[in-house]
């Protein structure tokens, strides 16, 4: 199963602007501009693209901190994230949340956080919202696979296996748990095997492919949707950089990420449409300037954006009215 | 003016909410066919239907997670934490996700959250099953916090907090549940945030809540035959604290004593005290007293247990220091 070309066009221009946009957080980073920390997607750009792909509205989603691919593949406007990154009164979360919690109710994105595994029964709750209205809906939640070892898992899996509840538990699995690789931290192969203590599917899949993951992501919305239940989705898949902005990564063996850009998301469903004759180099081009103008064009209005007024630190503690 | 157990409140409560709202829903462990391990919810199940009423597995991080999750997506989620020991098993979804979904959102939420939790001692659940939650919770702004003392007021708060558009803890008394009491017909849903003067008296103030509260009152009736005259605060409201009603008390009697069923440090009394130092501190005509736990847990064996909680003796003593004072 295929994308149609505007699928494939669209999904090319998330992955183009989820790339740039990241390279040039951690240029910010290091120009001071973001504080804190970050957790950057590149390289796991197909997973978001190939997955929303398969997302209707009204599908709701919880991820990672790691999840800035996920809030531009859904439809955050790239000036609400890049404000959100600098602490700005008109970013994403209106600078309460930063670059680890990015959440736009409008179009879905229950919230990015910083807890491991906590997004997953929140997940549950937006599935089980949809299973009790009737809506047809979805919920997904993405998570690495370091977050398979902590309870939060579990109890998720376990409930939404219970109660068929229309979820999808979409793993990352980019190999390294912050500075861990993962076989050091877990006694099996795939993380998708773990879905056989909760009876329910488990599915791996390249996640470099954006249309192997769209095709996996499709047929268990399709199930979930007609009330048979949640699914675990692996998706294979890799970090280029470290964990966060400090981490050079030096624990990885030499030469394999080296293996892993050949096997570049981006580079893949480009040479796909080149193939097909949906896309040239000159085409391709421009689209990459398009998407880096797009990049530079937010941050640039990021910078220029008021911080919040210091009386809101009191707002939004609590619902008033 | 029907006549109903704390117990019974609850159940109501419930009941009339869950027909009232199509989006209330209620879950957690065993509250459904089996009607509670408390026999708090029996009958909601089989009236309202296995969607609505659902009993979960014992995993109290989905169970408040997906409350939240629920909240925020159109539902009114109600979720029990059967004994309020359970909160610090689901302490990051409380504390991290719960009291934290609206604000880091920048507002982009409200959270229609009800966690109900039965705590207390008193009864030999010995140490894991017996403690009361108050002051774990009142650290995590974001979140409410009531403890009914009476079956009215449970019955008004819990449909008051479900009705809330933001999460509210109702922590019920495990040694309450048999006391019985007036709920009107009329009984309307109640707000939070709001204490209550129990007993009028100009001598001393005494703040407290639920068993606790009880003991206070008896105290004050004891006293009274030697013409000491104790008003009672029933707190109800931990947050938001009703600071008005306190104050006004302490502006009335110059003196205070706080009882808590609660370790000493970082106490919820502590608060109350902070209160009378930052605000009513010229009303104050003798030094304050907390009665409670002190640095000690809660044990099993019968004497120990009785002697770890305050009772009418070590309330009735500190009421005698601060007016000898």
């Amino acid at each position: 199963m295929t994308l149609e070309l505007d699928a494939r066009q669209r999904a090319l221009k998330q992955m183009l602007e989820i790339r740039l946009a990241e390279e040039k957080i951690q240029e910010l980073f290091l120009a001071n501009l973001i504080r804190g920390t970050t957790h950057l997607a590149i390289g796991q750009e197909a997973v978001a693209a190939g997955s929303t792909a398969a997302l209707i509205p009204g599908d709701k989603v919880t991820c990672t901190y790691r999840g800035h691919h996920h809030a531009l593949a859904l439809g955050m406007t790239l000036r609400g994230m890049m404000g959100e990154m600098m602490g700005k009164a008109t970013g994403a979360c209106k600078g309460k949340g930063g670059s680890m919690h990015m959440t736009d109710a409008t179009i879905g994105l229950l919230g990015a956080n910083a807890i491991v595994g906590a997004q997953l029964p929140i997940a549950l709750g937006a599935a089980l919202t949809a299973q009790v209205k009737k809506t047809g809906n979805i919920a997904v939640t993405f998570f690495g696979e370091a977050a398979s070892n902590i309870g939060a898992f579990h109890e998720a899996l376990n409930m939404a296996s219970i109660w068929k509840l229309p979820v999808l538990f979409i793993c990352e699995n980019n190999l390294y748990g912050e500075y861990s690789v993962w076989s050091k931290t877990t006694p099996i192969q795939n993380i998708a095997d773990r879905a056989a203590a909760y009876n329910i599917p488990g599915v791996m899949v390249d996640g470099q492919d954006t249309e192997a993951v769209y095709q996996v992501v499709k047929t268990a919305a399709d199930r979930a949707r007609t009330g048979q239940g949640p699914s675990l989705i692996e998706c294979k898949t890799y970090r280029y950089r470290g964990h966060s902005r400090t981490d050079t990564a030096p624990y990885r063996k030499p030469g394999e990420l080296d293996e892993w850009l050949q096997r570049d998301p981006i580079n893949i469903l480009k040479e796909r449409m080149i193939a097909d004759g949906q896309l040239d180099e000159v085409e391709y081009e421009e689209l990459r300037q398009a998407a880096e103008t797009a990049v530079v064009d937010a941050i640039e209005w990021a910078k220029n954006e008021p911080f919040p007024a210091l009386e809101s630190l009191y707002a939004d503690v609590y619902y008033e009215g | 003016m029907p006549e109903m157990t704390y117990r019974e409140a609850v159940a109501k409560a419930l009941a009339d909410e869950l027909a009232s709202d199509p989006d209330v829903i209620f879950f957690g462990e065993d509250v459904g066919e089996a009607g509670g391990v408390f026999k708090v919810t029996p009958g909601l199940y089989e009236r309202f239907g296995g969607d609505r009423v659902r009993d979960t597995p014992i995993s109290e991080q989905a169970i408040i997670g997906t409350a939240l999750g629920a909240a925020i997506t159109g539902l009114r989620p109600v979720a029990e934490l059967m004994f309020a020991d359970f909160v610090p098993v689901a302490l990051d979804q409380i504390a991290n996700q719960v009291a934290k979904y609206r604000y880091m959102s920048g507002g982009q939420f409200v959270v229609p959250l009800t966690i109900r939790a039965a705590q207390g001692g008193g009864n030999g659940f010995g140490t894991q099953h017996s403690q009361c939650a108050e002051s774990w919770l009142m650290n995590f702004p974001g979140i409410k916090v009531v403890s009914p003392s009476t079956p009215v007021d449970m019955y008004g708060l819990l449909r008051g907090a479900i009705r809330e558009n933001n999460p509210v803890f109702v922590l019920e008394h495990k040694g309450l549940y048999n006391l019985k009491g007036e709920v009107p017909d009329d009984t309307a849903p109640m707000n939070l945030g709001e204490a209550k003067v129990v007993r009028a008296g100009s001598h001393v103030t005494v703040v407290a809540s639920q068993l606790m509260l009880h003991r206070a009152l008896e105290a004050a009736a004891a006293l009274a035959k030697e013409g000491i005259e104790v008003e009672v605060i029933d707190l109800r409201s931990f947050v938001p604290l009703d600071k008005t009603t306190i104050l006004q008390s302490l502006a009335k009697t110059n003196r205070l004593v706080v009882v808590e069923e609660a370790p000493h440090q970082a106490g919820w009394g502590g608060d109350i005290v902070s209160l009378a130092a930052d605000e009513g501190v010229y009303w104050l005509a003798a030094p304050v007293k907390r009665v409670n736990m002190g640095g000690a847990l809660i044990a099993y064996s019968p004497p120990l247990e009785d002697e770890v909680l305050p009772n009418v003796g070590r309330i009735t003593r500190a009421i005698r220091d601060v007016l000898a004072a």
